[in-house]
This record gives C-alpha cells, sequence and structure tokens, in this order.
C-alpha cells in the first residue's frame, strides 16, 4: 500500500521534469571517429557501452576518476584528443572557463530527436550539455531503529539530532549518525547542503566576491558539528564508500546520502539482512526552520569538443545520443542511476532523489569560482570540525583562502 | 664476508635471528593478510563490525557456501582482462631497467671517472632535478603530449618514467662505481684501450652489484609507478597499478574491491615466484662482483 | 677523463633529463610568475533539468584577442608566491604584530596552510629519515650474518613493504589501524583505551604516519646497505679485530666509515623524498591532520577549478625547500669531491 502511494508520488514528481518530444534511434552510424572522457561509474560506463555499439568507425572511452585532470589538456589540442567529455554541473565550469566544448544547438535540431527539453543545459541562451541523470543527497534511516528508540522519521536536521540523542542514550547505538565527512570535498559538499538550507547566498550578487562568513555561515558550521558529534570519531577521513561500509555493517541509524548510492544499501547480496529490510529513504531535511531543502540536485552529462572537425563532432553526437538511447534502459540499465532519460521507471531505491526535486531543492550552483570555493571550503573548516578555531575564524579562513585562489584565477581584482 | 671473518656467539646467533624474525613479521604481515582475504568476500575481509570477521568469514560461508572464494581472482583476470595490465607491465618494466641501466651506468661511470669541476654540478643538477615533485612534472607533460599525439602509449610512458628517474639511477651507480678502484680502468688504457673498451673489458665484468641493486629499484619504480601511469596511459595500455585503482574507481561496486585485493595479491605473487626460483642468482649477484676497496 | 669521453658518455642520459625534467621545469617557472587574464564575468540566464536561473558566467569573447597576443596570461612577478596559499608575507607580518607573545604567533601561524604543510613535513622529514638509516642498517647487518640459503627468502619478504605498499597502504593497512581494524583493536588492547582511534586525532595520525613512512622505506636502505656490505674490505676487518676491537667497534670504525658514500646517498634520496610525502597522506586519508606541499599540488591540480599558477609556485617552493634541506649534505660532498679531485 505504501509502496504504490510512493510509486505514484515518484512517477508525478518525474513527470514535472519530462517534456517528451518522441523517441527514436536505432541503428547507429557514424563516419567519423569518437573519444569518450569521462569519470569512472557503473551509469558512465553503460552510456559509453551505448555509444561503442555505434558502427563505422572508431569509439574509444577514457573512463577514469583522474577524468578532470586530463579532460582540459585532451580537449585543448587541435584536433582534440577527447570529442567528448562527460561532466557534472560542477565540473562543465572547468571545461566553459576554458573554451573548449562548443555549443550544441544545430546538432540538437538535426539529431536531438527523443530529447527531452530538460536535458538541454543551456548556457546564456546556447545548449552546451546533454544531461542524461540526476543526483541528489536525502536521508537514509533504519526503521528498526527509530522504532525501538520510538522517533519518527526526522524532517529537519534539528529532528535528527534530537533523534541521535535519544538513540544513543537508550544505548541502541554508539555512533547513530552517519554522513560523508572526510576533509576536501566531501566536507564541503555537506558544508554547501546546510547552507543553502540555512538559504545563505555564497556571493555578493553578479560578482566573485564571497560573503559567507555571517550568521547563516555560523550556523551551517554549528550544526555541521553538532551532527558530527554523533558519528564515529574517524568521520573525517569518511568518504561516501566508507559511510556506505558504516550502513551495510549496521553501525548507522541515520545519515544523509547520495541517492545513486541507495541501490547497494538496499540489496539483499550486499548488505546484511536486517540492514536490507530495514534501510528506508526518506526525503531531504531542512534546516533552521527554512522552507529549502538542505542538498542539492546534480546532474551529470556529455559534451562535444570545440577543436573537432564538425564531422566529428557529428558523429560524437549520434553515438552519444545512441548511448543516451531510451531502447538501451533494460532491466541491467534501468537502476544504475536516476536517468533523465524518457522511459525511465524511478525504483524503490530512487524515491528520495525525487523529492528532492519535487521540493525545488537547488541545484549545485554552476557558477565559473564555485569549484574554489568548493576547496577553500574543503580544507579550511577542517580546524573548525576538530574544535581547534571558532567558526567565524574558519570562515574568514575560507573566504581568505578563497580570495588568494580567485584573484590568481583573475575573477577578483 | 663479515659474517664467515666474525664467528658469532651463541647470544648474538639468537638475538640476530630474533629480531630478523620481528622484521619479518613486520614486512610480511599486511601482505600475508591480504593473501588470505583475497579469498574472502568484501564484508568479511573489510568487515565495519569485527576484524575477526576476516578470519572465520561467516558472510563468504553464508554467500558462497564456503569459507573460501576465487571470486576476486575470477572477476579481475576473467571478468576485467588482468591479463592484458600485467603483459604491459611486464613490457614498460623490461624496457624501462634496460633503458635506464643502460643509459645510467654510462653516465653515471663517466660521472665517477672525471675529476673536472662540472661533474659535482652535474650531479647536483640531477639531484635538484629530481626535487620536482612528478605530479607537476606529468601535469606539464600533458598538454604537449596530447598535441603531438603521444599520450597514451606504453613507449612514452617508458621515456618518461626512464628520465624521471635517471638522477636517482646515475648518484646510485655513481656512488658504486666510485667504490671500484680506479687503477683497474687506468692499468687497462694504459695497455692501449679506449676509455669504453677499459669500461666494457674491466668495469662491466665487476659492476653488477651495484647494476643490480640499481636494476632492482628501476624495477620496482616501474612496476610500482601510479601518478605517472595513471596520467599518461590509455585504457587498453593501463599497466597493473592504475589498473587496480580502476577497479577500486571513485563509486566503489561491491565486489570490484575484491577484485583490486585479488589482483594486488596477484601482482606480488609472480615476484615471489621469480625471487624464489633465482634467489641464489640474486644473492651471488649483488655478491659476486664484489670488490677489495 | 676527457670532455670529449665524457660528453659522448654523459649524452643519452643528459638529453633524457634535459627534455623531461629541465624543460618542464622551465615552464613551471615561467608559469608561477605568470596568472590567467582578468576574466570578465556576465549575468546569463541558464537552464538545467531542474529550472532556469540567472547566473554569473565567463564571458570568452571579451578576453580572446588578449589571450591570443598574450598566451602566458597576466605577469604578476612574485605575486602568487607571496599569496595567502604559499609564503603568505603580508599575514604572517600581521600576525607578528597583532600577537603579544611568541605561542600566540606560533599558534597563529600554524593556521596558515603553508606553515601547517611545513610543520608536518619538517616533522616527518627529520623523524623517518634518521630511523630508516638505522633500522635498514640493523637488518641489513643482520641479514648479512644468516646462513646462505635463508638469505634469498629473507630478501624478499624485507622487500615486501617497498613492492606492495602503494596500493596496500590505501586499502588494506588503511583498514587494519582502522579503530575496528586488527592493528587498531591490538592498540587499543595494549593501551587499554577502548576509544583509541588513530584517525581521529591529529597526534596520533602524525605517529601513525612516521611509523608507515619507516615501514616503507626501511628496505631501500637494507638493500643498498646489504649490497655494500658485500665489498667490504676483509682485511681492515682482519686487522681490527687483531688490533683487539670488539664487534661493535668494528662496526662503528670500519664498517659504517666503509659505507658513508652510501649512506650519505641514502639520506639524500630519502631527505628528499620525505620532504615531498605525498602517497601515504592520500592513502591513509590523512589531509585533515597533516599536509604537505606535495599534497598541495596535488590538490590545486585535483580542484574542479584547476589552479596551475598556485601549483607551479608550490612546486618551485618544493625544489627550494628541498636545496635548503640538502644544503649541509651537499657541502659535505663537495669537500669529498674536492679530496676526489685533489688525489
Amino acid at each position: 500500500m505504501i509502496k504504490n502511494i510512493m510509486r505514484l508520488v515518484v512517477a508525478s514528481a518525474i513527470a514535472v521534469f519530462a517534456a517528451p518530444i518522441f523517441a527514436d534511434g536505432h541503428g547507429c552510424k557514424i563516419s567519423a571517429r569518437v573519444s569518450i572522457v569521462g569519470n569512472e561509474f557503473p551509469a558512465i560506463h553503460a552510456v559509453a557501452d551505448g555509444a561503442k555499439v555505434c558502427k563505422g568507425s572508431e569509439v574509444k572511452a577514457n573512463l577514469t576518476a583522474d577524468h578532470q585532470k586530463i579532460n582540459v589538456a585532451g580537449m585543448s589540442g587541435n584536433p582534440a584528443e577527447y570529442t567528448s567529455a562527460i561532466i557534472a554541473n560542477s565540473s562543465i565550469v572547468a571545461l566553459m572557463n576554458n573554451d573548449v566544448i562548443r555549443p550544441l544547438d544545430d546538432l540538437v535540431a538535426k539529431h536531438g530527436k527523443g530529447l527531452k527539453k530538460n536535458q538541454l543545459i543551456t548556457i546564456n541562451g546556447k545548449v552546451m550539455a546533454i544531461a542524461f541523470m540526476a543526483n541528489a543527497q536525502h536521508l537514509v534511516y533504519r526503521s528498526d531503529i527509530l522504532e525501538k528508540a520510538g522517533i519518527s522519521a526526522p524532517k529537519t536536521y534539528e529532528e535528527m539530532l534530537a533523534g541521535a540523542k535519544i538513540i544513543k542514550d537508550k544505548g541502541l547505538m554508539d555512533y547513530p549518525l552517519g554522513g560523508a565527512y572526510k576533509a576536501g570535498w566531501n566536507l564541503a559538499q555537506e558544508f554547501t547542503n546546510m547552507y543553502i538550507g540555512h538559504g545563505g547566498e555564497f556571493f555578493k550578487s553578479g560578482s566573485a566576491e564571497v560573503s559567507i562568513n555571517n550568521a547563516k555561515g555560523v550556523a551551517t558550521l554549528e550544526m555541521l558539528k553538532a551532527l558530527s558529534a554523533y558519528m564515529n570519531p574517524d568521520f573525517l577521513t569518511h568518504d561516501s564508500n566508507a559511510t556506505s561500509a558504516e550502513w551495510k555493517a549496521g553501525n548507522v541509524a541515520m545519515m544523509n546520502m547520495w541517492g545513486s548510492r541507495m541501490g547497494p544499501l538496499m540489496d539483499p547480496e550486499q548488505s546484511t539482512p536486517t540492514v536490507v529490510k530495514t534501510t528506508t529513504l526518506g526525503d531531504p531535511m531542512t534546516v533552521g526552520g527554512g522552507s529549502t531543502p538542505a542538498t542539492t540536485l546534480w546532474w551529470d552529462g556529455w559534451t562535444v569538443a570545440k577543436n573537432i572537425s564538425d564531422a566529428e563532432a557529428e558523429a560524437t553526437f549520434k553515438a552519444m545520443m545512441n548511448g543516451i538511447n531510451p531502447k538501451r534502459l533494460d532491466d541491467k540499465m534501468m537502476p544504475l542511476a536516476v536517468w533523465l532519460i524518457e522511459g525511465f521507471k524511478p525504483g524503490p531505491a530512487n524515491v528520495g532523489v525525487a523529492a528532492a526535486a519535487r521540493m525545488n531543492a537547488i541545484p549545485y550552483p554552476m557558477l565559473p569560482y564555485q569549484g574554489l570555493l568548493h576547496s577553500a571550503l574543503g580544507s579550511e573548516i577542517v580546524d573548525f570540525m576538530q574544535g581547534k578555531e571558532d567558526a567565524a575564524t574558519a570562515l574568514a579562513d575560507v573566504e581568505a583562502a578563497y580570495t588568494a585562489a580567485a584573484k590568481e584565477k583573475g575573477f577578483l581584482n | 664476508m663479515i659474517n664467515r671473518s666474525l664467528k658469532l656467539p651463541i647470544s648474538l646467533k639468537v638475538s640476530i635471528s630474533i629480531f630478523i624474525v620481528f622484521w619479518l613479521i613486520i614486512a610480511a604481515f599486511p601482505f600475508i593478510w591480504t593473501l588470505w582475504g583475497s579469498f574472502k568476500i568484501e564484508a568479511d575481509f573489510f568487515s565495519k563490525a569485527d576484524w575477526m570477521n576476516a578470519l572465520f568469514a561467516p558472510r563468504t560461508i553464508a554467500e558462497k557456501g564456503g569459507a573460501f572464494t576465487g571470486d576476486g581472482y575470477y572477476g579481475a583476470w576473467v571478468q576485467e582482462n588482468f591479463w592484458q595490465a600485467v603483459i604491459n607491465t611486464t613490457l614498460v618494466c623490461f624496457f624501462v631497467v634496460g633503458t635506464s641501466l643502460t643509459i645510467g651506468t654510462l653516465g653515471g661511470y663517466a660521472l665517477s671517472r672525471s675529476s673536472y669541476k662540472y661533474t659535482f654540478w652535474l650531479l647536483i643538477t640531477a639531484l635538484i632535478f629530481r626535487a620536482m615533485p612528478p605530479i607537476t612534472l606529468v601535469a606539464g607533460y600533458l598538454l604537449p603530449f596530447y598535441e603531438w599525439n603521444l599520450w597514451g602509449h606504453l613507449a612514452t610512458t617508458v621515456i618518461v618514467l626512464v628520465a624521471i628517474n635517471q638522477p636517482f639511477t646515475l648518484w646510485m651507480l655513481h656512488s658504486f662505481f666510485q667504490k671500484i678502484p680506479k687503477e683497474l680502468d687506468e692499468s687497462a688504457k694504459v695497455d692501449g684501450c679506449t676509455q669504453f673498451q677499459a669500461f666494457r673489458h674491466v668495469i662491466i665484468p665487476v659492476m653488477w652489484p651495484g647494476v643490480i641493486t640499481t636494476g632492482l629499484f628501476s624495477f620496482l619504480l616501474a612496476y610500482n609507478d601510479f601518478a605517472i601511469t595513471s596520467m599518461l596511459l590509455s585504457q587498453n595500455n593501463q599497466t597493473m597499478v592504475p589498473k587496480i585503482a580502476s577497479f577500486m574507481g571513485t563509486t566503489q561496486t561491491e565486489g570490484n574491491v575484491m577484485f583490486a585485493v585479488a589482483a594486488v595479491v596477484s601482482t606480488t605473487a609472480p615476484l615471489f615466484i621469480m625471487v624464489m626460483f633465482f634467489q641464489r642468482q640474486i644473492v651471488s649477484g649483488l655478491t659476486a662482483g664484489a670488490v677489495k676497496g | 677523463m676527457k670532455h670529449k669521453t665524457f660528453f659522448w658518455f654523459f649524452l643519452p642520459t643528459a638529453s633524457a633529463m634535459l627534455l623531461f625534467i629541465a624543460l618542464p621545469i622551465f615552464s613551471i617557472v615561467i608559469q608561477s610568475l605568470f596568472t590567467p587574464h582578468d576574466a570578465v564575468i556576465i549575468v546569463t540566464e541558464n537552464c538545467d533539468p531542474f529550472g532556469c536561473k540567472q547566473e554569473t558566467t565567463i564571458d570568452q569573447e571579451a578576453t580572446r584577442d588578449l589571450r591570443k597576443s598574450e598566451p602566458l596570461g597576466k605577469f604578476v612577478g612574485l605575486e602568487i608566491y607571496k599569496d595567502r596559499g604559499h609564503l603568505a608575507v603580508n599575514e604572517v607580518k600581521e600576525i607578528w604584530i597583532e600577537s603579544n607573545n611568541f605561542t600566540e604567533f606560533k599558534k597563529n601561524i600554524g593556521n596558515l596552510p603553508f606553515y601547517r604543510a611545513m610543520a608536518f613535513t619538517l616533522t616527518f622529514t627529520f623523524t623517518v629519515t634518521p630511523l630508516m638509516l638505522v633500522f635498514g642498517f640493523i637488518i641489513a647487518l643482520a641479514v648479512n650474518s644468516l646462513h646462505h640459503n635463508l638469505k634469498g627468502l629473507t630478501i624478499f619478504f624485507s622487500l615486501l613493504p617497498m613492492i606492495v605498499s602503494p596500493l596496500i597502504g590505501s586499502l588494506v593497512l588503511f583498514w587494519m589501524i582502522d579503530s575496528r581494524g586488527i592493528i587498531g583493536e591490538a592498540l587499543q588492547y595494549v593501551f587499554e583505551d577502548p576509544d583509541l582511534s588513530l584517525k581521529a586525532s591529529t597526534g596520533l595520525t602524525w605517529v601513525m604516519l612516521i611509523v608507515y613512512g619507516v615501514w616503507h622505506a626501511a628496505p631501500f636502505s637494507f638493500v643498498v646497505f646489504y649490497a655494500g656490505l658485500q665489498t667490504l674490505p676483509m682485511d681492515t676487518i682482519e686487522s681490527a679485530k687483531i688490533d683487539g676491537a670488539s664487534r661493535l667497534q668494528q662496526v662503528w670504525y670500519v664498517v659504517i666509515p666503509h659505507l658513508m658514500p652510501l649512506i650519505t646517498f641514502v639520506a639524500l634520496m630519502q631527505l628528499m623524498d620525505n620532504f615531498r610525502v605525498f602517497e601515504p597522506i592520500v592513502g591513509f586519508s590523512a589531509e585533515a591532520h597533516a599536509q604537505s606541499l606535495s599534497w598541495f599540488i596535488f590538490n590545486d591540480l585535483g580542484g574542479e577549478t584547476r589552479l596551475l599558477s598556485s601549483a607551479a609556485t608550490s612546486s618551485v617552493l618544493t625544489i627550494i625547500g628541498v636545496s635548503i634541506l640538502l644544503f649541509p649534505v651537499l657541502i659535505r660532498t663537495w669537500r669529498d669531491f674536492n679530496e676526489k679531485s685533489a688525489k
């Protein structure tokens, strides 16, 4: 019964995204080389495999965790080594900043049948990328533990804190909360979520000048620290992998985790039976009385290089379109991600991401200098999390580190 | 040999044995642990609940029906074609060791036999070169390599590894050559040999301990390198270490981590067999050319 | 050796180094003096799967001509060297003025990334280097006294920390030292502290990294010293024995002086490698507690927006740091060299 209602909710939430044109596309023939660079996880492998099906010319794919270190260099030459880079909303910025990807409007008009309007990433009126999957962090909880503690699924981070205290006091778990708080990118991501949840603005409007050293920034840090008190003391070394492992081992009762990680948590082959049975997905939480969920929406998509011949660009576009062809969404590919592709049927592991979209969560900012702030946050708020300095000092440090970096990149004078 | 000239008293022998055993345990324990764990599933070997699970493997028994499973090896070798990486590593190691020893012995020998001031400055420059962090060097290579279509090939990686390791090789061989008395080649030259002939006929036969040791380090460098190989090789040409890292990926998929563990064991096993097989040659190689200083 | 002969002997190795090390170093020094041109930021409407909104973007057209005519970017001299991410000249001055006493000064300086990294790097370098030298030397002496048949096996096992370290370090060791891993629990048992976690405290993380550093590097000094022991002059040892030297004295007065060039060599390489400590920091996820210049470079190059000038500057600072560190050893080498050429 509950499952059916959930499915209905999900379907309608996803339907909001959708404005389908129509799907077509089988038999993919290309006449020039295609070379893809991208990150390394199953959903991206599935897309690259689809591109490789194309006949007529060679399709190469270099999928590696180091993709961000090589994609700009590999697309800067003329002709570029890579004709397509698979990126996300945070990483498209580097390609835009270095001016190595081309507008796709003409190719979309010619070969873009079946693309939904929301798949087109437009910057300044030009289509620069085609999105194929979405992701977001949201609440996951263990229904059995919450039941034993006599609490309901938290709607806000304040409730989560209170719940954690009850679980700990009742002796149900030593460290009831989990989270990807690893120093660096992960911790900065959690700050970003929480700061958005508090309604904060990262920059003075229309400029690259940072402004996080304010009451909202302090509240954000205080909340992160309060949560970390209920986490495994090693939390600063826990990335998503380690946090998922803690969850699977049954050590954690509540956490804010990526939607893309839910499948494995609920897979009986990968986790202990009790954990699988009681792992329940919740909506993203809000914080500080705000209505915007403290999470960010993400998309992954592909781009086409600028410094290649038009024939190569066309071949690349066709091959990548085949990679995200709705016909390829079979039982194997379907559960790999929250696909933005026509014909995607959300499963029980996808309700959290759908909820984030429904609750009007804010997409991770696609700003040229957001990455610099992210790096600065990742290294400078660590001291605060360890109790070595106060929140205001930490935020001042972040601003100083960001300003030095932004000056170097020419964003600030 | 020191051991033959110094007849050891029992007490010293015992303490040496204890020390060696202690050291071997420290050195080998993580590896033996990994070897054992490679036959388990991830939930046991990397158990977040209790490390004893790695020993008794309750989840492996529950899922695979036995306390040992070869799934990690099957996945790495059959599913993910790990053999391809093994071939690549073999090629890279062979050419790196060969090239770097050839040009390194020539250079190191020359440095040790020339007494002009510039040899000192050359050695110092080489040292400064070595101070450069490899990640910066690699980041610098990327653009020209892509531009000139050199990126992704094994040959490029071999040359880069040789070049980056040259300062180390030079320094090491230089110090070994200094231990070989100059009178040896001087007298050969008096007998009418050119410098190269003196090198070939007099020095080469006695240089092996140093060269073998240096070769060992070149080999280990090529075998173990991650910073360079992960950035400069295309997926088909990947050597073992970046391949193992790709099993782990950004999003560790269940089971793939065990591929990595199995692969780590697999990469060490051939070395083990090699050393066992050639141990006499290695030990006597290290000793044979020993010269009186 | 004649100049000409020397040239031909040295040419192959020199050309490899010039092409792949000297040239990149040159371009990196240049890079550290330039930054990208000032970006022109415009507000545009951007759309993604979740809707459209006003965001800022870079106007590529605006600076295209400028970038073409000055492809190196904007010349800034030593600005990057002096900024907060590196030597932080202005910040240090301010802290100097504002701090009331030395402890406060030290604490505030520790808040600047460069100096914080130096604190760890230097501690690491000056503990690991001597420890690994001593440890490797003892292992070499011990292995050398073993029976012939045992040597091969012992050598192989002694090399294991070097062979398997990079990946084992990040995967297996990291798990073993977890507070629920085998080593972690053993330590909790030994110190009778059930909450002990190596990963959670800065001090313990440093100890862990140092122990790992010694473990990983000891085989290197072991093998070099072992090979060196094989060339030990027997007659000197014999005469020392006849003179009634004890075993310790033989080691101190004969073996160590004989190995001195090798010890210098290993020390040089280790000082350098330890100053550039990087892999263990990433492998053990120790970023929160310990950083190094190499880690900064990695961080600058690995971020979503890559800071090339900053990475170049950190690289040049590494070279300068290594040069300062090696200076005493270099002086020694210089003296040895002069003796050699005087002979």
